[in-house]
């Protein structure tokens, strides 16, 4: 039996399902509120324990399809010494859980996790000195066994039972013990993940699932070019189609609401609109010289050190390359989808959103409600893999279930989701590098040209087309993380120059700017490695000081048989080729090493990467099958990245609106990925989700240059490109 | 309104639908409450939707409720948390899971496949899920899980 099903099993026998601060305060304190307290500094804001002993965890971190639900699941059952299956994990609820911050950046063990495990041990500080004074001995002597507290002398007390009338709504000591790392049961193992039975029985519920009595389904029709504005629709158009509710136009906000689902998307489908003209675009083959052109904002200097201008004026040899990385879309499988409910003047929106806290905030400004008229609530969907349109398709359902009046379920078609999605902005660098006399590495710089903003909140389409405000502002992400260089060289400056716009309003897709720039960091350091003559991982130990970077790139060089790979032969027709990359991520968080082997056909310029060699350090591993599990994903989504991946779009659209415009990996073409994890489990755990993602552009890169000596500057790597490079390189 | 007959899972069912064109992923999902198939590109391009058809895997997002005839299987029919079809215990025994969305369409496009070519190579498995997609990149434990299962079923 499944870990899920056994708990199904112990929730129901214990007659209590889930207990929610709401319904059944679990802790009675001395003063009793109808509301669940939700603050970062309160244990009751994480934690409850009811009178049978389970413990539910209310975390603003939500499982993305990642596998956080079980991972943060092992670090409360930890932390509190009760058994795995009596903890239940509630998710991204406005209402009831902390907001924790953003689903993203590979935070939700480094941060979320912290922030749980702080509570936890708090609760077991708490309890045991409760439990201390009852068995009249000092706490120190106490142990927790499977939600038991063991006195020296045999004496037994259940954690529920310690509670009573007591209260647990007391501060996080940020000071409670943490259990030493050696006693652990449940952190480090690899726990069957909670949700897969559910997923592969069709048990499960995702968002896409979820329906409420009275619900209709919405549609809504897109501009039929970017910036178009509506004329007229006729509704007469779609009079045929039974179960037609309503048409809602709001300014270029236009929606139809049906009974059924098929009624909806063939009215969505068939309704007559006049839309008009637009085609502000830049043309598509003219993308890299618009960025150029566009105005820049600010620069913010990420790294400066020494004086670069000097030290490259002076340099005996400069080096300098442009790289680029295209727009990329976020592609989930499963198009957004969300539920909207009003309640008189009360939202409650079910939503796949990375940010229910956000989203609150952005809905509650779109239809002039205050935040506390709104509750979104986390429901699983498919992946996101960063700020897809999970958070539109809620403000489109938003704005349908108010001018309905009834509650509506939208989920948005191929084309929307493709079409309207906010992308992955262009990525441009310039890199410079001047080598001394000596033959060091003297000089570093690098332009980035991104646009300007951080990860706040994404204009949601719909608000955009109704003409409303939903606190929209220009929001790539934290784009310009590892522009700057794990490595020691005396004169360095690296600048971000922040564009004041980018043809498609952007946002995070995994490893946001860090995969870019790590690509431009990462192949031009290896291209000064191979001036100089010196073997690319040699060049990258010469100038790392770090000693556990150098100890993974050691464990890297045995795993891959670095030093003793063949010599590729240049001029064969088809080659293999081995590339290094290296990643400290941000510079402060988890280490990544990896070697691509790829094979080149000179002639048809194909690569095929067919090996991953990952070595990945996160310090303390809280599941090692879900992070070699999240390791695989970044290698394969990122692969499709680096390969395939392009929007197309005319100077009226996105023209990239389906699965063949746009082509991603297929099983055929997926390599092998050989991971070696390092464990340090007195170390704090950091985030596997996203730094692997960051190298395999530049690993793929050095591999095609070890297999045939010619340098690939611009995501993607197809075979056309190839081929340019490859006579651009014989011309020379 | 037009009456169709089918077999969902072992069980007839009336379909009472007002438009023969209506894909049967529809019906499946909103009628019968059977989450197992699902949208994902409502073109036939990514695989989410996949049922059995007579056995065979087909693409419930385009085919339309007037062209069934015969008996349609859902990952539902295939097996249940209870009692686990073999690919199903693959699954979970090979955490072949990220997001899941994909998932269903995985599992039903290779018990498919699996009656017909019951000890597939590696290479097979990989093309006959070529166009199956899977955003996650979990692949590689996919094709372990299509080839535990196919071990699994020679065995017994």
């Amino acid at each position: 039996m499944s870990a899920l099903i056994e708990r199904r099993a112990l929730l129901k026998a214990s007659g209590a399902l889930i207990v929610t601060f709401a319904l059944k305060p679990p802790f009675v304190g001395a003063v009793q509120t109808k509301t669940k307290p939700v603050g970062l500094d309160s244990v009751d804001s994480y934690l409850a324990i009811d009178s049978g002993g389970l413990v539910t965890v209310y975390s603003g971190k939500v499982d993305l399809g990642t596998g956080v639900r079980t991972a943060l699941t092992q670090i409360v059952a930890e932390e509190l010494d009760v058994p795995f299956a009596t903890v239940t994990l509630i998710q991204g609820d406005t209402e009831l859980t902390p907001d924790q911050g953003v689903t993203f950046g590979s935070l939700s063990i480094q941060n979320g996790g912290a922030q749980l495990r702080q509570a936890a041990a708090t609760a077991r500080q708490a309890l045991l000195k409760i439990a201390a004074a009852r068995m009249k001995v000092p706490p120190e002597t106490l142990t927790i066994d499977a939600g038991t507290v063991i006195g020296a002398d045999h004496q037994r007390l259940a954690l529920q039972a310690l509670i009573g009338n007591q209260t647990l709504s007391i501060k996080v000591d940020k000071t409670a013990p943490l259990k030493n790392p050696d006693s652990y049961k449940l952190v480090g193992q690899s726990v069957p993940r909670l949700d897969i039975p559910g997923k592969v029985t069709g048990q499960f519920t995702f968002m896409q699932d979820f329906k409420i009595p009275g619900m209709y389904h919405g549609r809504v029709i897109r501009p039929a070019a970017m910036g178009a504005k509506l004329i007229s629709f006729d509704e007469k158009s779609i009079a045929g189609i039974p179960g037609i509710v309503k048409v809602v136009r709001q300014e270029s906000f236009l929606g139809v609401i049906a009974k059924t689902e098929w009624a909806a998307i063939k009215a969505m489908r068939q309704l007559s609109v006049v839309w008009s003209d637009w085609s502000e675009l830049p043309a598509s083959t003219e993308l890299w010289q618009h960025v150029r052109q566009t105005k820049v904002i600010k620069d913010d200097v990420t790294s400066n050190k020494g004086d670069s201008v000097r030290a490259l004026a002076s340099a005996r040899d400069r080096l300098q390359a442009t790289y680029d990385f295209a727009i990329h879309t976020h592609g989930s499988i499963g198009p957004s989808c969300a539920v909207a409910k009003f309640d008189g003047d009360r939202l409650t929106c079910w939503s796949a959103s990375q940010a229910t806290h956000n989203l609150r905030k952005q809905l509650a400004a779109m239809l002039s409600l205050k935040d506390e008229q709104v509750r979104c609530i986390y429901i699983d969907g498919a992946g996101c893999y960063g700020r897809n349109a999970h958070e539109d398709a809620a403000a489109d359902a938003a704005l349908l279930a108010r001018a309905v009046g009834a509650p509506v379920r939208v989920q948005w078609m191929r084309e929307d989701e493709h079409g309207w999605d906010p992308k992955g902005p262009p990525t441009l660098l310039d890199m410079r590098a001047g080598i001394d006399s000596n033959g060091k590495i003297s000089a570093w710089e690098s332009e980035l040209f991104i646009p300007d903003g951080v990860a706040g909140y994404v204009a949601l389409v719909g608000a955009d087309h109704a003409g409303l405000d939903s606190l929209g502002k220009l929001s790539p992400g934290g784009v310009i993380q590892d522009l700057a260089i794990p490595y020691t060289i005396e004169n360095v400056k690296t600048v971000a120059h922040r564009l004041a716009s980018t043809p498609f309003k952007p946002a995070w897709i995994r490893s946001p700017g860090r995969m870019q720039n790590s690509f431009a960091n990462e192949s031009f350091f290896d291209e000064i490695a191979a001036h100089q003559g010196v073997d690319p991982l040699a060049a990258r130990l010469e100038y790392l000081t770090d000693a556990r970077a150098k100890e993974l790139l050691e464990r890297l060089a045995t795993l891959s048989a670095w030093r003793t790979r063949p010599k590729p032969d240049w001029h064969a027709s088809k080659s293999t080729g081995w590339g290094l990359a290296y990643v400290k991520y941000e510079l402060v968080r988890t280490y990544v090493g990896v070697v691509c082997e790829a094979e080149v056909d000179r002639k048809s310029g194909e690569i095929a990467p067919k090996r991953f060699f990952v070595v990945h350090d996160c310090g303390q591993i809280i599941n090692p099958d879900g992070v070699r599990n999240q390791i695989e994903g970044n290698v394969v989504q990122t692969v499709s990245r680096v390969m395939k991946e392009e929007l197309q779009f005319s100077q009226s659209k996105v023209t990239s609106v389906n699965w063949a415009s746009y082509p991603i990996l297929q099983f055929p073409d997926v390599p092998e990925v050989v991971i070696d994890l390092i464990d340090r489990p007195h170390e704090v755990p950091w985030g596997a989700g996203e730094p692997t993602a960051a190298l395999i552009p530049s690993a793929i890169s050095n591999a095609v240059f070890n297999a045939i000596g010619v340098r690939l500057r611009s995501v993607p790597f197809t075979p056309l490109k190839v081929r340019a490079a490859i006579e651009h390189t014989d011309r020379i | 309104m037009s009456a169709y007959q089918l077999n969902v899972n072992g069980k007839d069912v009336i379909a009472d639908v007002d438009d023969p064109v209506m894909p049967l992923l529809y019906f499946l999902r909103n009628e019968l409450g059977l989450h197992g198939p699902r949208f994902g590109c409502g073109l036939g391009q990514c695989g989410a939707c996949t049922v059995h058809l007579n056995g065979a895997a087909i693409r419930s997002c385009v085919y339309p409720i007037g062209n069934v005839q015969g008996k349609i299987v859902t990952l539902e029919g295939l097996g249940t948390p209870e009692n686990l079809h073999p690919l199903q215990r693959a699954f979970i025994d090979e955490q072949a899971v990220q997001c899941g969305y994909c998932i269903n369409g995985m599992i039903m496009q290779a018990a498919a496949f699996l009656k017909r070519i019951p000890k597939p190579t590696e290479d097979q498995v990989r093309e006959e899920l070529r166009p199956n997609l899977c955003r996650c990149g979990t692949h590689i434990r996919i094709v372990r899980a299509v080839m535990r299962a196919a071990q699994a079923e020679s065995r017994a």
